[in-house]
């Protein structure tokens, strides 16, 4: 019990704390869940890498088309087991580094069930399995982004997320359901073959801008970037794990898996290029600016999806290649990054890029695995970042609309990513030892081991490329493409211009990182004169949405009862009017009956007694109005054939005067409240148009032909089965016998509803 | 008889809506049994005014001789009428209890469930 009242440290690691619980110790089998889950995706390779794809239904709701269905492609493959292997790192990495933590049991769990959703999003075949694993993600990320929940900065960070890729989801869901329905199938082995028919249907580009709204806000694109760099309030093993190398590329997921049926189109191609090339230019400017290590990889984690999403953007083979494989670089590295932020932050107390120097003597392991990430993240020879970033600038050329924008944007934002590799993993480790929090000391085995390994593969399939490029990154790039790929990845492509420019990179990386100082300063000078940031705009938005809230909640629901019937009735003419209006449903003629002289002076009587009841300003006026309304009706029900009705409105109508009349003796008159003369004109109004759509509604009503069967049907059994010559008596207590049964109830429950509010007053008044 | 019948429909809602709309809730009862009056009178120009003849079986014979009045909506006002009744002077005992309790017939100072003062704005949280 006492759990729940220990708040929670800044980044909810538990550092400097111990509460141990029992059972805590055993945190790292939880890893083995990942670890099973990526052998069993390992044995699925080789049919993978032989171009076949996989496929695993279950029935879901068959009558809508929904079914729990898998498939397992390159695509699919390369992201399950980047999802599974680096899950089981960061699950035996946060086991130590959160323990301590009271809520350990809950991170875990809710850790594994993002694992989970997120294996099931990249899996599906079904669009509609696939959007509710897309929101299970959203959810997860929210409790682990909001894991720290006494931070008021981790709850917004959380809310913020949720909201924006929520709505983004929405925006999906309709994008997904508009594309099921015009390819005839959920199924995406199905829609995938259809892509024709889809680019040249008339709905291609409103389907296409909603599925980009989710891809891009789940992807954090300009303009939906900012919530990326705002979760960064939770623990670091989230970030290592959802906000690089997992969640946030489910956008990317996205449209590389819509590739064979959206790409090809101008629309296509100019967005994902434009907003791709946008994305990562901003965000590699705003990393330099960063001193918090963790914010700076965020703003790197930014570049790195917006470069994916350009590439995306191309048809050419190699250009998608460049995608592929950078994607599996980057979540070896930026996984590897995060967590040695984690190690430092852990260890020293502090993870401010100018409180930290001089490391790698304390910490070599952490130091080793820094460099080597970092090494991979600049695109040094012999590490897979090398081969990804030349592939990069070889898919650039090779894209035909815009080869100059494309390198351009690539280049600029490597050189960028030289620079911040530099300041990430060079800066703290070497140079000058600066005084921190706590005295360095190598980091456990737990923490180190993830890391190491990651940025160990970096440099293993940099040196023997082949591994992945037979089995992964081929596959995958013939699942993006829709058709058979040949790919080969090699360290060295001969002296050619991808080279030129990877040399071109370097320095200008080693530039910008020699003189980043000055250029953070004045980024700094820069950023305060913005008006504003995308960051104070939403909560621009979500304070305008409160007001909005606030002013409808005031105008709609004030607490008076007129104006809560002034909406319901303003809003009932209104929209019935319309409907009649538009559906053309007004009564065309009106053929004028021929009545008697008797039938007018009832009906004239039924009106007067009404306008009366309306103007009277006496009780007693009121009253008698009122019952010649009541009379005249039932009059009305004499001539025409009801007497049984006729009796009971009489007898009713006597009983309601009675009633009133016995009440008003204790009451006052009606003056009170008396509205203004404007008011009344304005009540008037609004009641002559409800009278108005009413009659409308009725004489539309009465001109439609009449369907006599039910009537029928009782005038024939009615004496026969029932024994009644009456028929509106066999009616009510024999055919609609339940009817009547819970009119009684009614009676009897307003009976006893009345007498328990006199009860009070009766017992008062006896002494 | 049907067009009347709507468009007397239509002047009953109206007389009724204009009621119910006052600050005084005994007006507001006026337009209450005014407005059930109207439902009933719908449902009853909805079934057609085609036979004056109620809907009776004379003796002997196995159904109706001639075109009887129809008996369904009949049958549907029968309920509605009695039920209207229950609501209304329900209602009745309503006003009554609040004039006794509040001191006031007037809907616009009866405030105790949703008091005058304007709800203070909820700010959002400090970033």
């Amino acid at each position: 019990m006492t759990a729940s009242v220990v708040p929670a440290d800044g980044d909810g690691s538990g550092v400097g704390r111990d509460r141990r619980r029992p059972g805590d110790g055993l945190a790292w089998l939880v890893a083995l869940l990942p670890a099973a889950l990526t052998l069993y995706f390992a044995t699925l390779l080789p049919a993978v890498a032989a171009g076949e794809s996989l496929r695993f239904a279950a029935a879901w709701v068959p009558s809508l088309g929904i079914g729990l269905t898998f498939l397992v492609d390159g695509l699919s493959l390369t992201f399950a087991l980047l999802i599974s292997g680096i899950g089981a790192f960061v699950t035996l990495y946060a086991s130590l580094y959160l323990a301590g933590n009271p809520q350990l049991g809950r991170f875990m769990l809710t850790l594994q069930l993002f694992m989970v959703a997120m294996l099931g999003l990249v899996l599906a075949d079904n669009v509609i399995t696939l959007f509710v694993f897309w929101e299970l993600t959203t959810l997860a990320s929210f409790f682990l982004v909001g894991f720290d929940h006494d931070s008021p900065k981790a709850r917004r960070a959380a809310l913020q997320a949720l909201l924006l890729t929520g709505a983004g989801g929405l925006a999906l869901l309709a994008g997904l359901i508009l594309l099921g329905s015009i390819a005839g199938s959920f199924e995406l082995t199905e829609i995938l073959t259809r892509g024709e028919l889809i680019r040249e249907h008339a709905l291609y580009l409103p389907i296409f801008i909603l599925l980009l709204l989710g891809a891009f806000t789940k992807s954090a694109q300009v303009p939906f970037h900012f919530w990326l760099p705002n979760a960064m309030a939770a623990p670091t093993p989230v970030s290592a794990y959802l906000h690089s190398a997992t969640m946030v590329k489910a956008g990317i997921y996205l449209l590389a898996r819509l590739h064979p049926a959206f790409s090809g189109t101008d629309a296509w191609i100019w967005s994902l290029t434009l907003f791709g090339a946008a994305t990562a230019l901003f965000a590699a400017v705003v990393a330099l600016r960063q001193t918090d290590l963790k914010m700076a990889l965020a703003y790197t984690t930014v570049m790195a999806l917006g470069t994916l999403t350009m590439f995306l953007g191309a048809e050419a083979t190699v250009a998608v290649a460049a995608a592929i494989t950078f994607l599996i670089v980057h979540s070896f590295y930026k996984a590897s990054l995060f967590l040695v932020v984690g190690i430092l932050d852990r260890q020293l107390g502090t993870r401010d890029v100018d409180h930290l120097g001089g490391l790698a003597r304390a910490m070599p392991i952490t130091t080793a695995a820094a460099a080597a990430a970092a090494f991979s993240m600049a695109g040094f020879p012999p590490f897979l970042g090398f081969i990804g970033k030349e592939l990069k600038y070889e898919g650039a050329l090779a894209i035909a609309s815009e080869p100059l924008l494309v390198a351009g944007a690539a280049v600029l934002a490597n050189a960028l990513m030289v620079a911040v590799a530099g300041i990430v993993a060079f800066r703290p480790f070497f140079g000058r030892a600066r005084a921190t929090p706590k005295t360095p000391s190598e980091a456990p085995l737990r923490l180190w081991i993830g890391p190491a390994v990651l940025a160990s593969l970096g440099l293993l399939f940099g040196l023997a490329p082949s591994l992945i490029a037979d089995s992964l990154v081929q596959p995958a790039v013939a699942a993006i493409l829709g058709r058979p790929e040949s790919i080969k990845l090699a360290l060295w492509h001969g002296i050619n211009l991808p080279l030129l420019l990877s040399l071109l990179t370097f320095a200008l990386g080693l530039a910008i990182y020699a003189g980043h100082g000055a250029l953070r300063r004045a980024l700094a000078t820069a950023e305060t004169r913005l008006p504003t940031n995308a960051d104070r705009a939403w909560d621009g938005l979500m304070d305008g949405i409160k007001r909005l809230a606030a002013w409808q909640t005031r105008l709609l629901q004030g607490g008076l009862l007129r104006r809560y019937l002034f909406t319901v009735f303003a809003s009932f003419a209104l929209l019935v009017g319309a409907t009649l209006l538009i559906t053309a449903a007004l009564p065309a003629a009106l053929t004028w009956p021929d009545l008697l002289f008797k039938h007018w002076v009832v009906v004239a009587l039924i009106a007067a007694g009404a306008v009366t009841t309306a103007r009277a300003r006496s009780r007693l006026v009121a009253v008698c109005a009122l019952g010649v309304v009541g009379v005249g009706i039932a009059m009305l029900f004499v001539m025409f054939g009801a007497p049984d009705v006729a009796i009971t409105q009489l007898l009713v109508e006597t009983l309601v005067v009675v009633l009133v009349a016995v009440a008003m003796l204790r009451l006052p008159g009606l003056e009170q409240g008396r509205r203004a003369a404007a008011g009344r004109h304005l009540d008037a109004l609004l009641a002559g148009s409800v009278g108005l759509v009413v009659a409308l509604l009725v004489l539309a009503v009465v001109e439609t032909p009449m369907d006599n069967r039910v009537t029928a049907y009782f005038e024939q059994t009615s004496v026969p089965e029932a024994f009644g010559r009456n028929i509106v008596n066999v009616i009510l207590v024999d055919f609609r016998a339940l009817d009547t049964f819970g009119e009684v109830a009614v009676v009897a429950v307003a009976a006893l509803g009345a007498y328990a509010l006199l009860r009070g007053t009766l017992r008062r008044r006896s002494p | 008889m049907e067009p009347v019948l709507a468009i007397l429909v239509g002047l009953l809602v109206a007389t009724s809506v204009y009621l119910m709309l006052a600050r005084n809730v005994l007006r507001f009862l006026f337009g209450l049994v005014l407005l059930s009056n109207a439902a009933n009178m719908t449902i009853f120009a909805a079934g057609r005014q085609t036979s004056t003849a109620p809907p009776l079986v004379p003796p002997g014979l196995e159904g109706p001789v001639a075109e009887v009045a129809n008996a369904l909506p009949q049958a549907l006002i029968l309920t509605a009428i009695v039920i209207g009744f229950g609501l209304l002077s329900f209602a009745l005992v309503l006003v009554f209890r609040g004039y006794q309790t509040l001191g006031t017939l007037d809907s616009d100072a009866m405030r105790t469930a949703e008091p005058l003062e304007v709800p203070s704005e909820t700010r959002s949280e400090p970033s």
